[in-house]
């Protein structure tokens, strides 16, 4: 799954860090999330969406579908 | 953002802390209980007791510790712990088994000792924390 994490949250000026602690996760995972190799949860998800205020399908995709 | 800044790593590193203090506070009661009937108390049976019940009591309280520790983690982490901790399971039963096996049947010239499938099962979780984290990286 791809998802505009990194562009999002570049956007905002925000660290991983920023992110992270914003989101209630690690680093690491909010990293892994924006290089794909870790797909979050839909709660998570869920959370990312609200956070920047965008549903979900603007920011993650699936790569079979695109 | 700032309202719940550090949240989720304050709240890490005081699990994290309990967890030590749990673990320090089994391996000080562990060694007690191991050399405290030779050294301290010398063969008082009322004080072995004593000190395998306080060696248990620190075990509950570490085994919690750690499922607690584990429940804290974010969803990635928790994934990777727990893949590792398969995988040190697995290894321990399959290898603790033959271990065992090669014992009775004499393969081997000492005795199956605990303490080496311990080693070997925290090892395994140790490599497979490590690997799933450069996995994730």
């Amino acid at each position: 799954m791809k998802n505009r994490l990194k562009v999002l949250r570049a956007e905002r000026d925000w660290t991983q860090a920023q992110l992270a602690e914003a989101l209630d996760v690690s680093r690491q995972t909010v990293n892994a999330i924006e290089k794909g190799k870790f797909d979050p949860s839909l709660p998570l998800a869920f959370k990312i969406a609200r956070l920047f205020g965008l549903p979900i399908e603007e920011i993650f995709h699936d790569e079979v579908a695109a | 953002m700032e309202n719940v800044k550090n949240t989720w790593a304050m709240r890490q590193k005081k699990n994290t802390i309990r967890l030590f203090v749990w673990t320090a506070g089994w391996t000080l009661s562990l060694a007690l209980a191991t050399f405290g009937p030779k050294f301290l108390w010398q063969g008082n049976s009322t004080m072995t007791v004593l000190a395998i019940i306080i060696n248990l009591v620190f075990g509950i309280g570490m085994i919690f510790a750690n499922k607690h520790h584990l429940k804290g983690l974010d969803e990635m982490l928790q994934k990777i712990e727990l893949e590792a901790m398969a995988v040190a399971l697995g290894v321990g039963v399959v290898a603790g088994i033959s271990y065992s096996v090669m014992d009775i049947t004499n393969l081997i010239s000492t005795d199956a000792e605990i303490s080496h499938l311990v080693i070997l099962i925290g090892l395994t979780y140790m490599a497979g924390a490590i690997i799933g984290r450069i996995r994730y990286k």
